[in-house]
């Protein structure tokens, strides 16, 4: 099957910064393909060179067959984009913003007008089709947002962190809305700093930091990648961590990683969790460091994140959506 | 005529034709905006009002007493403070791209397969409009307090096309400001910091002759001395060109003043313009 994005060796620099270190990327028709990063790693300069906004310093890049350097102006014809911000007129209706990309993308004045039509009713706009878009709330503006990339009905589309700054609500809107489009047969190229959105959404992910893809697969490739069940050990005492840390790190196949400010050590355990956990058990005890909580559990994006990278995803401060609030996914 | 020939020629056609589509479809969009703010449209006429009236009734009777007997203050004051409105109103267009800039609405445009130059041209051509309204403002609000044409309405139509394209040209160096500052308060303090002197630097206010004599060449040369200056023999007529005052002793002759002022457009258009493109192929 060929790629309908195909990505080779792009190089991008900003001055001395290399934004982005040769990365490569395939993305098949009609899936989902979730670039997760923290802020910073290069998410943001991948989509802007996908979607014509920017040329790579080197590599090669096509997006639906069209070169994105030489073949930029047709490639424009069938890609839609919605950037990290909601690129809408404020001071236009609803209805007027999307007649205007449609007018844009060349269709006639009524096509544009059936389109916008049909776009607000699918998102469930239509009652604010004649307000003023500044009068929407974020998730409104979001969904608009999302829906004008929609109007020139596009074969390959680009979502830049689509539910960043969203709350956790408008959040689980965004995503049923992301998980129908991709019903219809569009390619989809969604860049996330959360893993429960990559979890998701994505059909497959691949895991950039500092301008390059660390790691590639499916959402079960990447969490088997971390070896199994991983061991969550939380101490009671926050100042005993280092103490717990230097007990039980070392068991199992190796990796861990010790949160200081959350006083939780995770341990990938392979195939033996029921032998290190209780191992780990007996060596805290002798140690005499009590414990909040001890679980196994499969390994969550997070945890495969911390052991690519050694350091925590940055989430933002409005991560954690609804269903598993336990989790509590908040971290600096 | 070869077959290819005619096919380049046609999509050369249709390319132009689209691209005059989408430059409508953005001026359009434009004009919404300054419909949907009138606080934007309303603030920005009320200050070269107050302007006009703290000048006539503060300044007006200090300057009856050294302007010639047949020039009233009005009369010299108002074409500064059209040609004034006109390119204050046309700095917006700076803030316009900025704002755009900062809400993401330019990143969208330019992934739409719509022409290059719609965004600058709509941009513009949009804020021309405005600056039009504005000068027409301008003119009610003159001829309520005492403003008179002297001469034809040939010469009053002339002097309108010239404050309108003194605007338009305006409106490219703030689309150049906006693309390269980036940040609306930026663009603001920026262009008005820059414009204010060449405007108080000229004959808008008063005349060169009564300025300290090294400032004198400086604002001689301003470009918006020579727009005032031609606006005022176009509508000031004799009084200003052939008056035996000594204020307006050094002002060269309307033919003089008229390629001069068409001169200094074209340069900064042709300066302008293409700068303010490539800032925009750049961001």
């Amino acid at each position: 099957m060929d790629a309908t994005i195909h990505v080779e060796g792009i190089i991008k620099r900003f001055g001395n910064v290399e934004a982005l270190r040769g990365v490569d990327l395939k993305v098949f028709p009609g899936t989902v393909f979730g670039l997760l990063g923290p802020n910073g790693a290069g998410k943001t300069t991948m989509i802007r060179i996908l979607t014509t906004l920017l040329q790579p310093d080197d590599g090669q890049a096509t997006v639906a067959g069209y070169d994105v350097v030489r073949d930029a102006e047709p490639l424009r014809h069938v890609i839609g984009l919605a950037g990290q911000y909601a690129a809408i007129d404020e001071n236009l209706t609803g209805q007027e913003n999307l007649e205007m990309v449609g007018r844009l993308y060349h269709l006639t004045a009524e096509e544009a007008t059936r389109r916008g039509e049909a776009v607000l009713e699918r998102f469930e706009l239509t009652d604010a089709a004649n307000r003023v878009a500044k009068t929407y709330s974020g998730g409104m503006r979001r969904r608009l947002d999302l829906g004008a990339s929609l109007v020139g009905r596009p074969q390959v589309l680009f979502l830049d962190e689509p539910t960043t700054g969203l709350d956790p609500r408008s959040r689980i809107e965004m995503w049923d809305i992301i998980r129908e489009l991709v019903r219809d047969g569009t390619t989809l190229l969604l860049t996330t700093q959360y893993m429960e959105e990559a979890d998701r959404l994505a059909d497959s992910i691949a895991v950039i930091d500092q301008g390059l893809v660390i790691a590639e697969g499916t959402a079960d490739d990447l969490k088997t990648r971390v070896g199994g069940e991983v061991l969550a050990i939380r101490v009671a005492d926050r100042t005993q961590i280092g103490a717990a840390a230097g007990a039980v790190l070392g068991l199992g196949p190796g990796g861990g990683n010790a949160d200081n400010e959350r006083g939780e050590i995770t341990l990938p355990v392979g195939d033996d969790g029921t032998g290190i956990l209780t191992e780990a058990i007996r060596r805290l005890d002798a140690e005499k460091i009590a414990l909040a909580d001890v679980a196994l559990r499969r390994p969550s994006l997070d945890d495969v994140f911390l052991s690519l990278t050694g350091h925590a995803a940055e989430g933002g401060e409005t991560t954690a959506p609804a269903e598993e609030p336990q989790r509590g996914r908040k971290r600096r | 005529m070869s077959a290819t020939t005619t096919t380049t020629t046609q999509v050369a056609r249709s390319r132009t034709r689209l691209a005059l589509s989408d430059w409508g479809v953005l001026t359009k969009r434009n004009l919404l905006t300054y419909i949907r703010k009138p606080d934007l449209l309303v603030f920005s006429t009320i200050q070269p009002v107050l302007f006009v009236l703290l000048f006539v009734y503060v300044f007006g009777g200090a300057f009856e007493r050294i302007l010639p007997a047949n020039v009233t203050y009005v009369d010299f004051l108002m074409p500064g403070i059209i040609i004034q409105t006109s390119i204050f109103a046309a700095l917006q267009t700076g803030v316009g791209l900025a704002d755009d800039l900062q809400k993401g609405l330019i990143e969208r445009f330019k992934s739409l397969p719509m022409a290059r130059s719609a965004v600058l041209a709509g941009r513009t051509a949009a804020d021309t409009v405005s600056v039009v309204f504005q000068i027409v403002l301008m003119v009610i609000v003159g001829i309520l307090i005492g403003y008179r044409l002297h001469e034809g309405f040939v010469e009053a139509a002339l002097a309108f096309l010239l404050i309108v394209a003194v605007g338009y040209t305006f409106t490219w160096v703030a689309a150049f400001a906006g693309l390269a500052l980036k940040s609306v308060e930026a663009v603001q303090a920026a262009t008005f910091t820059i414009v204010f002197p060449v405007i108080f630097v000229s004959s808008a206010f008063v005349p060169v002759d009564t300025m300290p004599s090294w400032i004198q060449p400086i604002a001689r040369n301003n470009p918006m001395t020579i727009w005032v200056d031609t606006v005022r023999s176009l509508t000031l007529g004799e009084a200003f060109t052939d008056s035996p005052s000594e204020l307006f002793r050094s002002i060269p002759d309307l033919g003089a003043l008229a390629w001069q002022s068409i001169a200094w457009i074209a340069v900064i258009l042709a300066i302008a313009v293409p700068v303010g493109v490539r800032m925009y192929r750049r961001t």
